[in-house]
């Protein structure tokens, strides 16, 4: 049911693009200049903030936003807004492209695998797909958690999961139509080995499908995270992230709104110039279209 | 002319409907197929689909291993599917596709594509594919400006020249062309007829030509080998399967082809469902749609008997004087 | 279709112990069940006794057998925290879960379809951007952001409604709205996109040239056969009534099954996790089930050729 949904949802985005096409140039700038934006404070994350991410000042303790020296304000223990959210920035970043990147080339790759050898494989993928959508991705990763604790290097590796099926299920379909009369088969026909077959051939027939997967999950990777750490069972302090952010920023909703409201704001940003980048890239990638 | 591929016992079967709950079903598409392809001829399989031809076709190539049976390529054994022997084999013998749309990569430019097997198999140097590529391009009927397009930008006729120049850049001994015209536009199909009849003479080429269109095969092959529900019913030279065909399908097939000076008159109408390989008919497969057949061919299947050197599959015509010959001796 | 049911039956089944053998496996790969379930304070004797008890001492498909057979007898064990059967303390949860997530989804169907099939018979309308900006917002912003935003809004700047707990409906109003707003939006660009496709089949101008009137066309062959796609994510939807609801429970100190996960999680009380597991992976695949029936009722194509297979 989930192939049906995603094909459901591609179609869903299709439309949506078309709508919006009247103001696309303009969206589209905007979501451009605001991940570079993003992309530059992830990269000069150290360079740029005004203060160490951990450094108290606890004579101005929930300063308002525009207070000199602290744009953004500060947080309960006088904690530059400003320097955390850079931080938290990154490492919400890093580890949502990193765990896009993961799911992405395992999913993919193992949709290939059963396209390719069928029979046992092929089963043994699907199944665990299978399983893979029959449990909540929240829940699954609390459960993990829950088991073996939280880290780092856990938590990007448990991200790099989610929506690898989708990706499993794309490859697989695709690659077993374009084997079975399309242009796979004619190039196996040609006596081309596997490898070439799958890289130069298929890949990228079905990188603009991948892709558009990608910008699809990469926003949800990001919710994914944020909400885990929001929960306080994702990113823990000292380090920060944008959900952890909001999630300790709760506490002081009624005093200090700004702490919770200005990763929020990055949040909701950030997944919107993706989606929105997502539909426009999904265009320009497919050359019948052109 | 020596023997280029044998066939002997072909079979291919397929099992469908496979689940843990149901036993099942098993098609055999091709059934104990022998045949011979000659060097330099063109022999063409004909019948409905559901046939067998295609899966005979990709067979012969070695594309789909047969189930049961032999082949073998100029006296030697078909390598499996896949092995760097198989792969080195494709450079002698090519597939030509139905629909050439499908068949050709739609995010490569058409002389990346005809140019690639000369990349996989390391025949030409690199710097010398452009120009064989040109060349290639050239034979086909393709203009050079058309190398940088894409295969959505051509229409169907030139698609196909992009899929028989691909198919003819490795200076392959041996084609097998599927249907390489019944997706394409009835003007443009006689233009790629006579491009791989005029190849056959310049690159001395052997074809398997398979069709359901009896006018196409009748102007181009040299031999014909009739196909009903996945066996051989009837084969000879071309020429005289037309002129006189001896099993009762090839003869509804024939007088179903109008030609100059013979009107419809003796037309023979199949009747009856068309064949369905996952419900074969007892004894001689056509036996529901024959207006021959009686309980002997329901009970008893044909062998293929041959007379001189022609084949055919018929129990009516073991009894019945043989015409054919008859008249060969008066002439 | 009996053949097919039961197909689905046994696939279902696999999911089921699929998801066994996940929780099995992680488990014992995060370390010796008897410290972690006991506590790393139990004293040697209680952890010699609770091996032998659960027969951590055996191999280990033995012990994976027995652990099958615990979980099919519905045994989970007992919750560290609470001492109380960790089941039941799921099942006392789910009360509360349904309070809030069933209401939820009767919005999202109950406004998201309308006003999807609305926005694909009236494109680029007000109403037909109203639904795509909302989609947009469904995707885009998380629960949490918009949850805190509602309490900013409506219990700390207005004052109308509480912001947590669970005495009145008042108090549900808020996570009803939080889980609701994203899920309207993208239940109507689902209903909205399944129209849009429907309506330019052949079949639809078909049915306008044989003089129809727009509404029966709508009514008679639109909708029926936009509803497959439509059940697809409703069934979704319905798998994930229980599980669907961890964050918003726990911004609003709602006491349903969401935040137990959340607590069971942070107290490793692993027990109900497990539990919790189960019966959400459960609620899941039932819920697949049940739309891979729907399909069969809806599509006469897939029944028939269900059938013919």
């Amino acid at each position: 049911m989930t192939s049906v949904e995603a094909t459901l949802e591609s179609s869903a985005k299709r439309s949506l693009l078309s709508r919006l096409r009247l103001n696309l140039p303009f969206l589209i700038w905007v979501s451009l200049l605001w991940l570079i934006a993003m992309l530059l404070v992830a990269v000069f994350a150290d360079q740029m903030r005004p203060y160490a991410i951990t450094k108290m000042d606890l004579s101005a303790r929930m300063a308002a936003p525009g207070t000199p020296g602290h744009l953004l304000g500060t947080d309960d223990l006088g904690r530059d807004v400003l320097s955390r959210l850079m931080q938290s920035i990154r490492v919400s970043l890093v580890i949502a492209f990193g765990a896009t990147l993961l799911s992405a080339v395992v999913g993919t790759g193992l949709g290939f695998l059963a396209a390719q050898f069928r029979g046992w494989v092929e089963g043994a993928v699907m199944a665990l797909a299978d399983f893979q959508a029959a449990l909540p991705f929240l829940i699954m990763s609390l459960a993990v958690l829950a088991f073996f604790g939280n880290s780092m290097v856990l938590l990007v590796c448990l991200m790099g999961f989610y929506g690898w099926e989708r990706y499993a299920r794309i490859a697989r379909g695709l690659a077993i139509s374009a084997s079975a009369q399309g242009y796979a088969g004619a190039v196996v026909q040609l006596g081309a080995t596997p490898a070439r077959v799958y890289l130069r051939h298929i890949l990228p027939n079905v990188a603009s499908t991948l892709i558009v997967s990608m910008t699809l999950t990469f926003p949800e990777i990001i919710l994914m995270e944020s909400g885990l750490s929001f929960l306080g069972l994702g990113v823990q302090p000292p380090q920060s992230s944008l959900g952890n952010m909001v999630g300790f920023g709760r506490e002081y909703l009624t005093q200090a709104p700004w702490i919770m409201l200005a990763p929020s704001f990055v949040i909701v940003m950030t997944t919107l110039s993706i989606s929105l980048l997502g539909d426009w890239l999904r265009d320009r990638l497919d050359p019948t279209l052109r | 002319m020596s023997v280029l591929l044998q066939a002997s016992g072909l079979c291919q079967q397929y099992t469908t409907g496979k689940t843990l709950f149901k036993h099942p079903t098993v098609v055999r598409a091709v059934d104990s197929i022998d045949l011979e392809i000659r060097e330099g001829e063109i022999a063409g399989i004909v019948g409905e689909s559901g046939s067998g031809k295609s899966t005979l076709g990709r067979m012969l190539l070695g594309i789909e291993p047969p189930y049961r049976g032999e082949l073998t390529w100029r006296g030697a054994p078909m390598p499996a599917p896949g092995t760097p022997e198989w792969r080195r084999l494709r450079r002698e013998m090519q597939l030509i596709f139905q629909d050439p749309l499908a068949a050709l990569d739609r995010r490569m430019t058409i002389a990346d594509q005809i140019g690639e097997p000369l990349e996989i198999h390391g025949l030409v140097p690199r710097e010398a594919i452009r120009n064989r590529v040109s060349e290639l391009m050239g034979k086909v009927g393709l203009r050079p400006d058309q190398a940088g397009r894409y295969p959505h930008e051509l229409s169907g006729g030139q698609r196909q020249r992009v899929v028989i120049a691909r198919a003819l850049a490795m200076a392959p001994k041996f084609l097998v062309c599927d249907e390489p015209v019944s997706a394409l536009d009835v003007s443009i199909q006689a233009q790629v007829v006579n491009l791989l009849y005029d190849l056959k003479l310049e690159e001395g080429l052997t074809m398997v030509f398979i069709s359901h269109d009896l006018k196409v095969v009748r102007n181009l092959c040299d031999r014909v080998v009739v196909m009903y529900l996945g066996r051989i019913v009837e084969e000879g030279p071309a020429d005289e399967i037309f002129a006189n065909p001896r099993h009762p399908y090839t003869q509804a097939l024939v007088s179903s082809v109008p030609s100059a000076g013979r009107g419809h008159a003796k037309r023979i109408l199949l009747q009856g469902e068309p064949p369905n390989p996952a419900s074969r008919p007892s004894g001689c497969a056509f036996h529901p749609r024959c207006h021959l057949a009686d309980a002997a061919c329901k009970a008893e299947a044909p062998a293929l008997i041959r007379d001189s050197h022609r084949l055919a599959a018929c129990l009516k015509l073991r009894a019945a004087p043989n015409q054919d010959q008859v008249r060969e001796i008066h002439a | 279709m009996l053949r097919h049911i039961l197909s689905r039956l046994v696939r279902s089944f696999l999911t089921l112990m699929l998801v066994m053998t996940f929780a099995f496996l992680v488990l014992r790969l995060s370390g010796d069940p008897a410290l972690i379930l006991l506590g790393p304070d139990a004293p040697q004797d209680a952890i010699n006794a609770f091996r032998e008890r659960w027969g951590l001492n055996d191999p280990i498909w033995k012990q994976y057998l027995a652990y099958l057979v615990q979980l099919l007898t519905l045994e989970f064990g007992v919750s560290m925290r609470d001492q109380v059967p960790a089941l039941d303390l799921v099942l006392s949860r789910i009360p509360a879960t349904l309070a809030i997530t069933l209401p939820a989804l009767l919005l999202k169907v109950g406004l998201g379809i309308p006003a999807g099939v609305y926005a694909a018979l009236h494109r680029q309308s007000i109403a037909d951007r109203g639904v795509i900006t909302l989609s947009i917002l469904g995707f885009t912003v998380p629960s949490f952001v918009l949850g805190l935003l509602l309490v900013l809004v409506f219990a700390v700047q207005l004052g109308w409604l509480p912001s947590g707990g669970q005495e009145g409906v008042e108090h549900a109003l808020l996570p009803i709205l939080t889980l609701s707003v994203g899920g309207i939006g993208i239940m109507a660009r689902f209903a909205r996109s399944a129209m849009i496709e429907v309506l330019g089949q052949p079949y639809i101008r078909t049915a306008m040239a044989k003089g129809l009137s727009w509404r029966s066309v709508v009514w008679k062959h639109a909708l029926p056969n936009a509803a497959v796609p439509i059940v697809t994510l409703l069934g979704f939807m319905i798998g994930s009534l229980i599980a669907g609801a961890a964050v918003v429970e726990s911004i609003f100190s709602w006491p349903g099954v969401g935040r137990l996960i959340v607590t069971a999680v942070a107290n490793r009380d692993l027990a109900v996790v497990q539990a919790l597991l189960l019966v959400i992976a459960s609620s899941m695949i039932v819920a697949n089930f049940l739309v891979d029936l729907a399909y069969g009722l809806l599509d006469p194509r897939l029944r028939s050729r269900r059938a013919a297979h």
